[in-house]
């Protein structure tokens, strides 16, 4: 008895302690004058280690050489930029963790980053409470920009981009039967399947079969003799390269001769690398095509091949548009004031970038278009531009 | 009907896969009754030993099936002194200690592999070249089989064949028999306790360096990571036939194999990698022996 | 056993000390710095749970993790559904600490109602099954949470009211300490050490080592599954990646370096990893490599071969001053 009553003691000391000091003041605008006399600082952060490296890796390069080229021609207001780079391995919190430390350590202007929606949102609210805008590049998950004006994108959403599939199946290649294989594992993928089989039924299309995998298995031959017995026209498999190139050769192995439909997490050689012949003849969709002849994109692909000796992924072209446009705004801006540059970002229209022209809309999302793109020996072949 | 046959041979083509590793697990575990977690690395390690042995010698431009014997063999050999190592460097100095020590330590060798394995392969997928492909076509119309599959599971059966020949027809066998009943007993009747379990170790080993190359072949993407999973299912397969058992391993990967394929192909997909775990807690509430273990009292 | 309000002073101590620190700290200190003290706090919470299972109890967990995002979810969902339905209960400060209290309650009962299904079939068996069933566990869970939609799947979990704190993060950590160890000098203690040092001859003197491991699992999975919730309400977004096998690993490396069976050394090596890990940050920009993990994996290695016992083994800091406490306790 004795015990419990020394607990109980306790325990209602800490409820008390706790209880009668929460008062939640968010720090708003504390860094309006993060931006010393010489340099504008801006945060990355992105997943330069773990499973999810090569995205982090490509966006960072995109960011490091639209950076480079705005600092030749003389910076901002007089001012250069300078890039800290912080890596969250993958992880929500670890994501959480550089953002503050960017913010109150390096007293960053703004915040370029993640890839990944799981991150970001993790982000957005750190972001969010000190007043420093944040332009991800590629987080397609709606719910990221809803979590405050200080929070930007420069990529479509899941919604269109399963709807660019959607419609791409049912316009251009006339098939009314598809099967879906997803990976539930992946916030990305499972957006993609959901907003895909909204419009494909909406527009009368029959998803016969909706199976789904894990991102690291390597057996999916289950998954697709199930699908086969459903005879699809196509199957849309949303998931990231690395595991569409083993179904794409599963599915040629089980006679299942249907072209493979995708999203932009396919952009890698890695791709064809992987799935050699079979993949061929498969499509996705994805922020820019490297055969566009328009000059912007023409002059970004060679200068990223100088430096980086690739052609350039679908995320660099990201990383690059989201450095250009923060760049713009701050040209645009009064000053740079983190409530200016915010305003000025928002205010963002008809921006010439390399995905497309961008113009960013009430909820901080851009407008604007996606391409779909043919698997080839030897490379994508544009097949068509698919407008919001 | 036709679907139905074709997730029967998709099951018994992956149990076979689960069964080549698995047979290496039970093995240190029959000698040790330690759970080596660091075997599905080891797996790991074979399939990227072949893929730089492949690399380096061009194999992939004419394949053929030496190109695989000698794949096969560098794996094996390069396994092998992996598992010697580990053993020598890691788990021989705590063998007197408590369990619970040389499990953490298994399972930090497991995560040393693992971890460092993402710095010096790099943390993406790679490519396994195809260094050996058959011609045949083993098709009855719908019903698709692919011949890679048909030999591994040939291989599988073949080595279960001949480690139970091994461990109950040969005096290295009965000596690891005998290091496996009790260490200090079968010191005291000679049997060098020591060099024999680094042998079980190195035998394990050098399976699961097969095993990772001809899952390489079947499967043409390797990463660090990929024996995790793999390695763990394995063991599940080991501990449902009875761990200790070679032939109980293979029955019991044939089994997980299967039932992982029903389930997939019936309409649970997502619940793929919990089912080798209920599977697990089953099995250990109804019959902790496995299906063709034998009981052994513990004393103190 | 009980020596009358003299043991209670260092806990009183404690609490007015994390009181203190609270009001010093929140909203002054730097939120960088506050973060990587959040962190810590919720570790060691964490590591001292564990360490009950591990260490007092010598049964080998590998889904800790798994606790700790049953209490993230339950908790969260509660206080999504609560700041939807009652908003003022969570924004009127005289009410939301009392909510907040009933919430991190809910989530130990949920995590402790798993470990205790999880424990019960694993735990009759010899502790290498325990390892594999846990780990299996920790992967179930996650596998579950990834099809309820209700959770967010794999999306995730955002918009979770921020209602954790300096005094709730740590007030709860010293409420760990103080259960576990009262519960290791109490008759219920003894059995757990019994069962760690030798099963059999435990069963032989009496004990029923499946219920007293049970038990401890329990226990430990409540503080856990609390530590989760604190962490949720923390970070505001719960991701199922989060809590995977690598989160059970960095407690088990604490625990293990602390000293199995060492509450004050599990505390010391949750703030002395937390904060090891911001500092290698520089080190792991400069070469673009992640060389955390290796590191934790090899130490790991080298501790259990050179110094099973970790930093403290048995002993508690507190014996090194020869303190209250001075005996240790050796088993």
């Amino acid at each position: 008895m004795k015990k419990l009553t020394r607990f109980s003691a306790l325990a209602l000391t800490l409820l008390a302690i706790a209880g009668c000091t929460k008062k939640d003041t968010t720090t708003t605008n504390t860094n309006s004058t993060a931006a010393s006399a010489t340099e504008i600082v801006v945060g990355e952060v992105g997943s330069m280690t773990g499973s999810e490296a090569t995205f982090g890796t490509s966006t960072h390069q995109g960011i490091e050489l639209a950076f480079e080229q705005i600092n030749a021609a003389g910076g901002v207001k007089g001012k250069k930029f300078r890039v800290i780079t912080l890596d969250d391995q993958g992880k929500p919190d670890e994501a959480a963790t550089a953002v503050t430390k960017l913010i109150t350590q390096d007293k960053i202007a703004a915040l370029l980053g993640e890839v990944a929606s799981s991150r970001s949102l993790a982000m957005a609210p750190i972001a969010q409470a000190h007043g420093v805008p944040m332009i991800t590049p590629s987080s397609t998950n709606p719910k990221v920009t809803e979590q405050g004006d200080y929070i930007f994108r420069v990529c479509f959403i899941d919604p269109f981009q399963g709807t660019v599939m959607a419609k791409f199946a049912k316009e251009n290649l006339k098939i009314k039967n598809v099967a879906i294989l997803r990976d539930v594992k992946n916030d990305y993928s499972v957006g993609l399947a959901d907003f895909f089989t909204q419009t494909f039924t909406k527009n009368g299309g029959t998803i016969v079969v909706d199976q789904s995998y894990s991102a690291g298995d390597m057996d999916f031959k289950s998954q697709l003799t199930a699908i086969r017995a459903k005879k699809p026209e196509a199957i849309y498999v949303p998931g990231y390269y690395t595991e569409v190139g083993l179904i794409a050769r599963q599915a040629k192995e089980l006679g299942l001769n249907v072209p493979l439909m995708g999203g932009d997490g396919w952009d890698s050689p890695k791709l064809t690398e992987i799935g050699g012949k079979s993949i061929e003849g498969s499509f996705f969709s994805n922020h820019y095509s490297p055969e566009d002849q328009s000059p912007v994109v023409q002059k970004f692909i060679a200068e990223y091949k100088t430096k980086y000796g690739v052609i350039p992924d679908g995320l660099a072209a990201m990383g690059y548009d989201a450095a250009k446009v923060l760049a713009d705004a701050m040209t645009r801006a009064p000053d740079l004031n983190s409530t200016s540059v915010k305003a000025a970002i928002a205010a963002t229209k008809e921006y010439p970038g390399v995905t497309g022209v961008i113009t960013l809309n009430e909820h901080r999302d851009p407008v604007k278009s996606a391409v779909v793109l043919k698997v080839a020996a030897g490379g994508y072949k544009y097949q068509t531009t698919v407008k919001p | 009907m036709i679907e139905f046959v074709q997730h029967l041979v998709n099951g018994l083509s992956l149990g076979a896969i689960y069964a080549l590793i698995a047979l290496g697990y039970t093995m240190v575990f029959g000698i040790l009754q330690l759970i080596n977690f660091a075997h599905g690395d080891v797996y790991m390690l074979g399939a990227f030993i072949g893929m730089y042995t492949s690399r380096a010698f061009h194999l992939a431009d004419h394949p053929s099936v030496w190109a695989l014997l000698l794949i096969l063999f560098t794996a094996m050999t390069g396994c092998a002194i992996v598992g010697f190592l580990i053993e020598r460097i890691a788990y021989r100095p705590l063998r007197k200690s408590p369990r619970i020590n040389l499990l953490i330590t298994a399972v930090g060798v497991s995560l040393f592999l693992e971890f460092s394995g993402q710095l010096v392969f790099g943390a993406d997928p790679k490519f396994f070249p195809q260094v050996f492909s058959i011609n045949a076509d083993f098709s009855f119309g719908e019903l698709k089989i692919n011949p890679l599959q048909v030999l591994v599971f040939g291989i599988s059966i073949t080595l279960m064949t001949i480690l139970q020949t091994i461990i109950y027809k040969t005096r290295a066998g009965r000596a690891m028999r005998a290091a496996s009943f009790s260490h200090d007993l079968a010191s005291l009747m000679g049997i060098p306790t020591d060099r024999v379990i680094s042998f079980t170790f190195m035998l394990g080993s050098a399976l699961a360096g097969a095993a990772g190359v001809l899952v390489g072949l079947i499967y043409p993407k390797i990463e660090p990571l990929m024996g995790s999973m793999p390695g763990l299912k394995a063991f599940v397969a080991a501990v449902l036939g009875g761990i200790g058992n070679v032939t109980g391993a293979v029955v019991g990967a044939l089994i997980l194999g299967l039932s992982e394929s029903f389930l997939v192909g019936y309409g649970y997909p997502t619940f793929r990698d919990a089912l080798a775990f209920a599977l697990l807690i089953l099995i250990l509430l109804f019959k902790p022996t496995g299906l063709f273990g034998s009981k052994r009292t513990e004393k103190v | 056993m009980s020596h009358g309000l003299k043991t209670l002073w260092p806990w009183l101590a404690a609490v007015a000390g994390v009181a203190v620190f609270h009001f010093l700290l929140t909203d002054r200190l730097d939120p960088y710095y506050f973060t990587i003290l959040m962190y810590a706090g919720i570790n060691a919470t964490l590591a001292v749970s564990l360490n009950l299972v591990c260490g007092f109890t010598g049964q080998f967990s590998m889904g800790h993790a798994g606790f700790m995002s049953v209490g993230g979810y339950v908790s969260a969902y509660i206080t999504t559904l609560i700041a939807a339905s009652h908003p003022n209960w969570i924004d009127d400060p005289n009410i939301a600490p009392t909510v907040f209290a009933c919430v991190l309650m809910i989530a130990g009962i949920a995590s402790a109602i798993m470990g205790y299904l999880v424990g019960l079939p694993s735990l009759r068996l010899r502790g290498d099954y325990l390892a594999i069933v846990t780990l299996g566990f920790g992967e179930i869970i996650r596998v579950i949470v990834l099809n309820v939609d209700a959770i967010g799947g794999a999306r995730g979990m955002p918009n979770i009211p921020a209602l954790s704190g300096f005094g709730w993060v740590f007030g709860i950590l010293v409420l760990t300490i103080f259960v576990t160890w009262r519960l290791i000098h109490s008759r219920q203690g003894r059995e757990f050490l019994a069962v760690r040092e030798d099963e059999i001859a435990a069963e032989a003197m009496g004990v029923n080592t499946t219920s007293a491991k049970v038990r401890a699992f329990a226990t430990g999975a409540f503080f856990a599954g609390v530590s989760g919730a604190l962490f949720a309400h923390y970070l505001r977004y719960l991701n199922p990646q989060t809590f995977d096998f690598n989160r059970s690993f960095e407690v088990i490396i604490m625990v293990v370096l602390g000293g199995l069976g060492s509450l004050t050394g599990s505390v010391v090596a949750a703030f002395f990893l937390t904060i090891l890990k911001e500092l290698l940050r520089p080190l792991q920009e400069l070469t673009k490599l992640d060389f955390r993990m290796v590191i934790y994996s090899a130490l790991l290695i080298v501790l259990m071969l050179t110094r099973p016992n970790g930093l403290f083994g048995t002993k508690e800091i507190t014996s090194y001053f020869k303190g209250k406490f001075g005996k240790g306790d050796s088993a």
